[in-house]
């Protein structure tokens, strides 16, 4: 039986991907699973894996070549339904798991109710799987034996939870590496895969300089040190214990793959100013009481300056470009992602056309985003599409920093600590002044420093026009 | 300990007594009623001296006759006076089931809101103080069923006094569960001075973000004993304390569920049909689909009472230490 293979949809804004290598040939056989081609869009590269087992009868479409979702790229002639390749491992079913010994003799006629004791032996499966009709990422999942036991195992067990967060998050779950109790889906393992995987978010999520230590939000204050310390020599990242390995979390997985392609691949030149934020400062120490009570949201700096940022943006719109191999795209949208630094990594959510928004918008939309990022509740399609990213990085008191570029961005500016000084103005006066540091990094491929300095120094004007007062 | 200004540190017991000499002092309706409240001044020594302050007419001895407190409470609540009727234990309140669902929750129902019954009955219950078969019952899950009645069931001080004195004002009867453990054992602030807590308002006394623990009287501070265990463990469980079990807090408990996505439900009462049931029905109701785990409860077993051996004690409650192992399943499950 011939099996038409279309363009898989990766991610829920996306509309066409491209075949960027086809991992086997016309008469090639190919495993139930294993990737045959690589296929990218504008946020991802992804394997696509096989749904069927069987030999490449025909390509229809050509390396390079861009086509819509569900469009025939392939057709593989089945040679019977073989399963995976590595031995079936049954994680034990719940219910009997659950059916543990009581500890005491039960008394006939009475039914001594006792918590669940651990399973005997845990499951040596390995409780993550890949799936037959869904995309993976090539960074995605463990490689090795394939489990297709497990992968229905891990579907049949999916809580209520896992099934809704996947269901909005567009995720198979069996492709989903499992962190529970032998192996099973939890609803953190389909947020994080949604934060971090599939879609936008490989791209997006990772921004940019050295956020990590920026205040956690109260519900992930680090505990108190364990009493006794793992057994197996591991820590985790928020408890890392001296002398122990922290095993690689698929978020962190991607983190540093994404942060080593950005620096290896864009060449970062870095840029300050200082600017005069009085005015600005005054405007929102006054507005912020009302727009708190009036909106529920805090209202920081931050939305000016995003505000200050889109304007020279399209005073300068080679700075919301980004390389490619075609030439300098420049993107129609001015979509800025804020930097947001967790305990454990860092999610870019992105203000989509931020240039239309007034600083009320931008507080709000920013607000949301964060409010979002602290619960956990970022979706795929707040993380696509930024075009440009802030990091407000002087929260803690940074003077300067060195972001890393966004990856497909042509740069990345910060916001710094803002220090009250004596400013010395063109008339010999001076006056006590709120002053920040703004720090630019660009993509040298795509801009060089006499247009950057030209962004640098309109942003700063802006600033520095902006407030005491007027509409937010 | 150090105080704050306005408040004293009371256990259980004084938190009653002082909840009640205050009514008595404050209203002349209000009347004290129960075996051994008057010259014996109650058997844990709460309305000691009492009856020389307030007279044999508003601390009034009774015989042995449950049925007969109540049945002569409700008819005084009815006609304008502000009883406070005590059962010794609440082991000996079945008698007084007639008058409690039959007469005091439907008074209001019965004369179309022309008469109510702004009844208060204290009792103390729970075990873990070898109490045995007749001094170590949980009875809420036996009139948590029946609406029209309030139940509350306070694990600190500060909550003791401002739901006692909420269940004085409120206008409708309600039933005011004291766990005996607690009496002396727990001890806390609390403000000086006429104040209430809502019934039917719960509290989160610890903030977590991975499982959610709810629970009632003793197990309150046990549980509590559990969930700082595990955050020295690097795990963060959040802790409800019910305080009213009727009519309850469905919105915080939905609102934790919601954030942690797991729930454990833990009481000293039977686990068949007892307030867990309803909680776990309740939950699965309204938010079956922010679960990630099945709803767990850990409660007594399905026998008829609390043992005097020890052994059988610590068999039928449990300990911290279990808590703390229900816990980290679902933590990790």
């Amino acid at each position: 039986m011939a099996t038409t293979i279309t363009m898989p949809q990766l991610g829920e804004t996306v509309t066409e991907g491209t075949v960027a290598q086809w991992l086997k040939k016309v008469g090639d056989t190919v495993e139930k699973y294993e990737p045959f081609l690589e296929v990218s869009t504008d946020k991802v590269n992804a394997e696509v894996p096989a749904p069927v087992t069987g030999v490449i009868k025909e390509v229809l479409v050509k390396e390079g070549d861009t086509v819509p979702i569900g469009t025939a790229i392939a057709v593989i002639e089945e040679v019977g339904a073989a399963t995976g390749t590595a031995p079936a491992a049954q994680a034990p079913s719940t219910p009997e798991s659950m059916a543990a010994s009581a500890n005491e003799e039960p008394v006939p006629g009475f039914n001594i109710p006792q918590l669940p004791t651990k399973p005997a032996a845990a499951s040596s499966g390995n409780g993550h799987a890949r799936t037959g009709n869904g995309v993976i990422p090539s960074s995605y999942g463990a490689p090795g034996g394939l489990d297709t036991a497990g992968a229905e195992d891990a579907l049949r067990k999916a809580s209520p939870a896992v099934r809704k967060l996947a269901r909005e998050n567009n995720l198979d779950i069996r492709a989903i590496r499992g962190t529970g109790t032998n192996g099973r889906v939890t609803a953190d393992d389909v947020l994080t895969a949604a934060a971090m995987g599939p879609a936008a978010a490989v791209g997006q999520a990772i921004a940019t300089g050295t956020n990590f230590g920026a205040t956690p939000p109260p519900a992930f204050a680090p505990a108190a040190p364990p009493s006794a310390p793992p057994a197996s020599g591991t820590s985790t990242y928020g408890e890392p214990i001296p002398g122990t390995v922290i095993p690689l979390t698929q978020a962190r997985r991607i983190i540093a793959e994404r942060m080593v392609e950005s620096k290896h691949t864009a060449p970062h030149a870095w840029s300050m100013v200082s600017i005069d934020v009085t005015n600005v400062w005054k405007w929102r120490a006054r507005e912020k009481d009302r727009f708190e009570r009036e909106t529920g949201y805090k209202l920081t700096l931050l939305p000016f300056f995003i505000r200050a940022v889109v304007e020279s943006i399209s005073a300068f719109p080679l700075m919301n470009a980004k390389f490619t191999a075609e030439g300098i795209y420049v993107n129609k949208d001015v979509n800025i992602g804020v930097a947001i630094g967790l305990p454990t990594n860092l999610v870019v959510p992105v203000i989509k056309n931020a240039d239309k928004l007034s600083i009320k918008g931008l507080a709000i939309a920013a607000g949301e985003l964060i409010d979002k990022a602290r619960r956990n509740k970022l979706g795929v399609d707040d993380l696509a599409g930024g075009t440009f990213t802030v990091n407000n990085n002087g929260a803690n008191g940074s003077w300067a920093s060195a972001p890393i570029i966004n990856g497909g961005q042509a740069g990345i500016v910060t916001m710094e600590t803002v220090e009250k000084k004596l400013l010395v103005r063109d008339d010999d006066s001076f006056a006590p002044c709120y002053v920040m540091n703004s720090c630019l990094s660009l993509d040298h491929r795509v801009v060089d420093g006499y247009v950057a300095s030209g962004f640098l120094a309109d942003l700063k004007k802006r600033l520095e026009k902006m407030g005491p007062d007027g509409a937010l | 300990m150090a105080v704050t200004a306005g408040s004293k540190v009371l256990n259980n017991v004084e938190a009653v007594r002082e909840t009640l000499y205050e009514a008595m002092k404050s209203d002349d309706r209000t009347i004290i009623l129960g075996e051994d409240v008057g010259a014996r001044g109650n058997v844990f020594l709460i309305t000691k001296d009492f009856i020389n302050e307030f007279g044999p007419e508003r601390v009034i001895d009774t015989p042995i006759a449950e049925a007969s407190i109540v049945g002569i409470a409700v008819g005084m609540a009815m006609e304008g006076l502000r009883p406070i009727a005590e059962i010794q234990f609440a082991d000996f309140i079945y008698p007084a089931f007639n008058q409690i669902v039959g007469e005091a929750a439907k008074t209001r129902y019965r004369s179309n809101g022309e008469y109510t019954c702004p009844l208060v009955i204290r009792t103390p219950y729970g075990g873990g103080v070898r109490g045995a078969l007749s001094h170590s019952v949980s009875i809420e899950a036996l009139f948590y069923h029946v609406p029209g009645l309030k139940i509350v069931a306070p694990a600190f001080p500060a909550d003791v006094k401002g739901l006692l004195n909420a269940a004085i004002d409120d206008p409708d009867p309600v039933l005011f569960l004291e766990h005996k453990k607690t009496y002396r054992l727990i001890k806390g602030e609390v403000p000086e001075g006429h104040y209430t807590i809502p019934i039917g308002k719960a509290n989160v006394i610890k903030e977590g973000r991975q499982l959610t623990v709810v629970s009632y009287g003793l197990y309150v501070h046990w549980a509590l004993e559990a969930a700082n265990q595990l955050e020295n463990e690097g795990m963060s469980v959040e802790v409800i304390d019910l305080r009213s079990i009727r009519p309850m807090d469905r919105t915080t408990i939905l609102n934790s569920v919601e954030k942690t996505r797991k729930l454990l439900i833990i009481h000293e009462d039977n686990k068949f049909g007892g307030i867990g049931a309803e909680i776990s029905a309740m939950v699965a109701e309204e938010a079956l689909f922010s679960l990630d785990a099945p709803i767990r409860r850990l409660a007594a077993p399905d026998v008829p009472a609390m043992g005097y051996a020890e052994p059988l004690e610590h068999e039928y409650m449990s300990s911290p230490a279990q808590m703390a192992d229900a816990m980290r399943e679902l933590v990790k499950f």
